[in-house]
């Protein structure tokens, strides 16, 4: 995916829109990357399966059963991307809120990753509604089912959208020029980050409050009244570790994108969120505690689903914290990114263990997701991808800000 | 808190639903006892297997009979799915082979009208709990929020349903008994209100205590359910459900739902107050910590 140089269009005062539009439609790289490659076959096949998924149920392309009626487009595409998009919010906080200047270069991209993760994740939702139509029934108002977490979870993604896209509108009011209403649309970004990081706190642990009717269905070892404080607590390094490898493959690929200064300064915004990381991870790893002592499930560690949890908890959480604080400590930007990898699949694991392997895991016939859904949950995350990158390269995201800004 | 809970209600708009969701939710169990729901009992001892609620209930309700080697037999669970709503199962039993029935439970607080978003799901002043598919959006959350594992999904339709027992609430709302009950030629269901099926099922064991288990399964379990079970072996045996809580299902959230009113007024003060403190030092450079 490299960059060819182009100059970029940063003050274009008196171009008609629409022509400025039609002008950055058009392809800015080169097109045979290995990441085309690979994503092009995946998302054509995938839209097929989606046209199928329509014609003949959900059956006809997924494994979701009578047992286990949320499969992998669930339980990764929402519950874990969401948690990983929840470095938005996070950085945010830091930037916005308590001002700490350091993070600013890489407020953007963040929340343009969130936003666009909250898009396609709504979006994958959508494709697992039996009846997608119905989905205005409870934003309409003619059926607010008002004692239900999915109600309030799904009321706050829409409006945490909103929230997003306003935190990030100054970009596209840069990219098209349009003064007057970057100055307005900045103005209002504080609110919606507060507005923003409100929302986060309660649909990031709403996520997980959405399972805790499901009792008895969900192994004891992942299953306790705290699952809301953990689903939330984890956000904050999951979100934080994508933030840490998007930023380094961003570094790569987008190389011509960042000024000097800002990609110099790339190795201290490492080491601040390693930090961050590994503390947020001991609370982590101390609620797990309390919440394994309180659950009372010592008999349980010593089975199969107990050495999966131990796993979970040693090789996933423990270590990439212990890793985390080495690679600060010695200040190891390698080490960092190995971190932050770590801690993705174990987060990865950690809401597939609720949502999908736990979840009836004493049930006669598991579910295993079909090859179709897989391609799906890929397209889905391909696309995105494809979209983020169209903005990286065409919006000041990574880039400086048109000049005309800072007169201002 | 009541009043202070109207008072975020007007002024947070979306957070304010979730707090009529609390007053809901607190509000039930205080009224659950005075409310005449409507109930069936199933009476596994006099249960003989013949199926004739199943063909009754597939009658009813434009499903396919059970063919002639859908039948119950011990050793073998058969389940109910998006073609029946009801189905009887044998057991090999410390007293023999025993039938048991399995539906939707229509509990007093159901966990499947607490998770439903669009109000798809509902409990009936009546007592059955209902599905509406006008609602419905499919999301299967009352699949996974119900303990009973009842509500089924038509996984091959491209406009699909959500299947469960109804209780026959046409019927019932017009005064008719349930199909099944009608059907069933051994007696082993009746049609009545809650409470007096729950003191008939108790004169039953009073006054056969040799015939019956002591206890009625569906008096507590999730907090009280519309279909009561008696049966002459303990419950586990007839492949009922023992795990299940007493306190209702919706209680489980409750709190995670309380809480979000208050996330709602203290979060942005807090936030704020942060901003403005720091707003001032632009220029700090180091860490947070
Ligand atoms: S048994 Fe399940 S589907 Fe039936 S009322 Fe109870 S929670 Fe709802
Ligand atoms: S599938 Fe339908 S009935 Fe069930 S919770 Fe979702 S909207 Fe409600």
């Amino acid at each position: 995916m490299s960059n060819t140089n182009y100059t970029l269009p940063a003050d274009n005062d008196g171009r008609p829109l629409l022509k400025f539009l039609a002008d950055q439609l058009k392809p800015k790289a080169k097109i045979l990357t290995p990441f085309n490659i690979i994503s092009i076959p995946i998302i054509t096949i995938g839209i097929v399966l989606v046209v199928i998924r329509f014609v003949n149920g959900i059956g006809a392309v997924s494994n979701v059963s009578q047992e286990v009626p949320w499969g992998l487009w669930k339980g990764f595409n929402v519950v874990t991307g969401v948690a990983f998009a929840g470095g938005a919010y996070v950085i945010t906080f830091m930037v916005y809120i308590l001002n700490i200047q350091k993070y600013k270069s890489i407020v953007r991209v963040t929340v343009l990753n969130g936003f666009l993760a909250y898009v396609f994740y709504a979006g994958a939702l959508l494709l697992d509604l039996g009846k997608p139509w119905n989905v205005i029934n409870p934003i309409i108002g003619n059926s607010f089912g008002v004692s239900s977490v999915l109600f309030l979870v799904a009321w706050h993604f829409l409006l945490y959208m909103i929230a997003q896209l306003l935190e990030f509108s100054p970009a596209i009011a840069e990219w098209i020029g349009a003064k007057k209403a970057r100055g307005i649309l900045s103005g209002m970004t504080i609110a919606a980050v507060i507005f923003g990081i409100t929302l986060s706190t309660l649909h990031q642990s709403g996520l997980g409050a959405l399972f805790l009717m499901a009792k008895e269905k969900i192994h004891p070892l992942w299953y306790s009244e705290f699952i809301p404080i953990l689903f939330f607590v984890s956000s904050i390094f999951a979100g934080l570790s994508m933030v840490i490898s998007e930023g380094s493959i961003s570094q790569k690929v987008f190389f011509n994108q960042i000024n000097p200064e800002n990609r110099k300064a790339h190795k201290g915004i490492l080491h601040g969120l390693s930090k961050i990381c590994a503390f947020t991870m001991l609370v982590y790893f101390f609620l797990q505690i309390v919440a394994f002592v309180h659950g009372k499930h010592w008999g349980l560690l010593n089975t199969r689903m107990g050495h999966w949890y131990l796993t979970e908890m040693l090789g996933f959480v423990l270590l990439p914290m212990a890793l985390f604080f080495y690679s600060y400590r010695k200040q190891n930007t390698f080490l960092v990114k190995i971190s932050a990898l770590i801690t993705m699949i174990g987060v990865i694991i950690n809401r597939l263990n609720v949502t999908i392997i736990g979840f009836r895991w004493d049930a006669a016939s598991h579910y295993v997701p079909s090859w179709m859904e897989i391609v799906v949950a890929l397209m889905i995350l391909f696309v995105e991808i494809w979209i983020f990158r169209w903005v990286v390269r065409r919006l000041p995201v990574l880039r400086e800000s048109p000049s005309w800004v800072m007169e201002h | 808190m009541g009043i202070n809970r109207r008072n975020f209600f007007r002024a947070l708009g979306i957070t304010g639903v979730s707090l009529g969701a609390g007053k809901k939710l607190g509000a039930n169990p205080g009224k659950k006892d005075d409310k005449e729901f409507s109930a069936i009992l199933y009476d596994a001892t006099r249960c003989v297997g013949c199926q004739s609620c199943e063909f009754a209930c597939a009658l009813a309700n434009g499903l396919p009979e059970p063919d002639g080697e859908d039948y119950p037999v011990p050793g073998t669970i058969r389940k109910t799915n998006e073609n029946r709503r009801t189905v009887i199962n044998a057991y090999e039993t410390s007293q023999g082979e025993v039938y048991a029935k399995s539906q939707c439970m229509h509990c007093n607080q159901p966990a499947c009208v607490a998770a439903c978003l669009t109000k798809a799901m509902q409990k009936t002043e009546e007592g059955p709990v209902i599905w509406w598919d006008r609602k419905c959006m499919g999301c299967r959350y009352c699949m996974i929020s119900c303990p009973f594992d009842v509500p089924k999904f038509e996984y091959h339709s491209p406009n699909p349903d959500i299947v469960k027992c109804n209780m026959c609430f046409d019927r019932v709302k017009d005064g008719e008994l349930p199909a099944c009950v009608t059907d069933c030629p051994a007696e082993a269901l009746t049609f009545g209100t809650r409470r007096e099926l729950i003191a008939e099922a108790r004169r039953r064991i009073h006054e056969d205590p040799d015939i019956y288990y002591d206890g009625i399964y569906g008096e507590h379990e999730a907090g009280g359910t519309g279909y009561l079970y008696l049966s002459p072996v303990p419950f586990e045996e007839l492949g009922l459900n023992t795990k299940i809580q007493k306190k209702s299902y919706p209680e489980l959230t409750k709190g995670f739902l309380f809480s979000v009113p208050s996330v709602f007024i203290l979060w942005p003060a807090m936030l704020l107050g942060i901003y403005n403190a720091t707003k001032n030092n632009a220029k700090t450079e180091e860490d947070h910590e």
